[in-house]
């Protein structure tokens, strides 16, 4: 199983029954794919739709019905669409169960930078701020490593999204949250040790008596 | 409300203008309208919008035809066109959190002078604000946005000026619309009055000051 599989695999289990959950560009995106059998959640793209179905198929593509990412989607039974001041109200809100975004580095309490490096790289924060300070629950998808350095370091070198902590930190090779706002290591990917998460993370990981495997 | 053709809405607006643009990643932009303003060429312009698309797409066309002064957007990462002049200094860039941009916009419409948002307390968003705590929680005190101009689109308008959205076209469309001095929408379909039933006007006919339609 790649990287991405494994990740997108195993964030899908914090999916519950009647969830509204945001999913950002990239990994996050394939979280979708792997919604438990029979369960109904509510995906929102932050452009003004809840429901939001697959990609559509060639013969089905609407130029007004897209995710954040201007693809090309369906939408689901029970769907809505609103306008950006209503979006935005769902996210600030307190109406959004889950949120599961990509990251460019996280500290060891959990403070996420995602979307700016500085001289290299601009994009624009669009609605990452509004998600992490709004969401019931902030996910993090992302490699632990990027270039072979860590991105779970101890202090975030790149500008912050948010002072608010992620809950959740998923990667190719552990789980990772945040209690008492130190990083902790709460399970490990299938065929890899405690001993290589560690030695892939810079910042300092509290390591409890027992660590799971990931189930995917 | 008044029905005129794409170029005398276009020719009402000066160089320098501040426009107010729909859409997202150019879905829901009045295309047309960004065309005729690449045709007469109206430069210096202030563009406030979500984002930038891509070039050859809704504001991508106005900066890659260099007619953009400035823009204040959330998110420019699809069009390296505007990331380039940005650098280079060639076109300034104010990025404001999606959220903010948005609520910024309706304060301006709703007349309000701001609002106090959460989103980006201590980040470098929150540099120049001034910060109020509000039962024991900091906001950043974000002031209103207004444009000369809103270009609006829309899937119908009615003889009165009445506005229907479509699915994801709708996103910044109707917040601009009552945000700017002078607003001119773009429909994909100008339809009698009662076509749109009274409950799915999402923007009322009288804050309408222009219609073109798609021909």
């Amino acid at each position: 199983m790649d990287a991405q599989t494994i990740i997108a695999k195993r964030i899908a289990r914090e999916l519950r029954e009647g969830m509204l959950v945001n999913l950002g560009i990239g990994i996050p995106t394939q979280v979708a794919n792997y919604v438990p059998a029979g369960m109904h959640v509510f995906f929102q793209s932050e452009n003004g739709l809840i429901g939001t179905g697959p990609v559509a198929e060639e013969g089905r593509i609407q130029a007004r019905l897209t995710d954040a990412g201007g693809r090309p989607v369906t939408a689901l039974p029970g769907a809505s669409a609103f306008d950006s001041a209503m979006s935005f109200g769902l996210i600030r809100g307190g109406h959004l169960d889950m949120t599961v975004l990509g990251g460019l580095q996280i500290d060891q309490h959990g403070m996420l930078a995602n979307w700016m490096i500085p001289g290299k790289m601009v994009p624009g924060m669009g609605g990452a701020m509004d998600l992490v300070v709004g969401a019931r629950r902030v996910v993090i998808a992302m490699q632990h490593t990027a270039k072979g350095k860590s991105k779970i370091v101890a202090k975030c070198s790149l500008p912050l999204t948010s002072t608010r902590p992620v809950d959740l930190v998923v990667t190719e090779l552990a789980v990772i949250a945040f209690p008492k706002g130190r990083a902790t290591l709460l399970e490990i990917a299938p065929g890899v040790s405690v001993q290589e998460v560690i030695n892939a993370t810079e910042a300092p990981l509290t390591i409890p008596a027992s660590v799971p495997e990931m189930v995917l | 409300m008044q029905c005129i053709s794409v170029e005398s809405a276009v020719a009402m607006i000066p160089d320098g203008a501040i426009l107010m643009i729909g859409g997202f990643m150019g879905v829901g932009t009045p295309e047309r309208l960004v065309d005729e303003l690449v045709r007469q060429r109206k430069r210096d312009l202030t563009i406030i919008a979500n984002d930038n698309a891509k070039p050859g797409v809704g504001i991508g066309k106005l900066v890659s035809a260099s007619l953009v002064r400035k823009t204040i957007a959330s998110h420019i990462g699809l069009n390296p066109d505007t990331q380039q002049r940005m650098i280079q200094g060639s076109m300034e860039v104010e990025l404001v959190p999606q959220g903010t941009l948005i609520e910024r916009i309706r304060a301006a419409g709703f007349g309000l002078g701001g609002v106090l948002t959460p989103t980006g307390v201590g980040t470098v968003v929150e540099e120049g604000k001034r910060k109020i705590e509000v039962d024991g929680r900091e906001y950043l005190l974000e002031v209103a946005l207004r444009a000369d101009f809103a270009l609006v689109q829309a899937f119908l308008a009615d003889y009165e000026g009445n506005l229907q959205y479509a699915l994801t076209a709708r996103n910044f469309n109707p917040m601009m619309a009552m945000a700017a001095d002078r607003v001119i929408v773009e429909a994909e379909h100008i339809v009698p009055v009662g076509v749109i039933a009274p409950d799915h006007v999402a923007t009322p006919g009288p804050v309408v000051d222009y219609v073109v339609g798609v021909a």
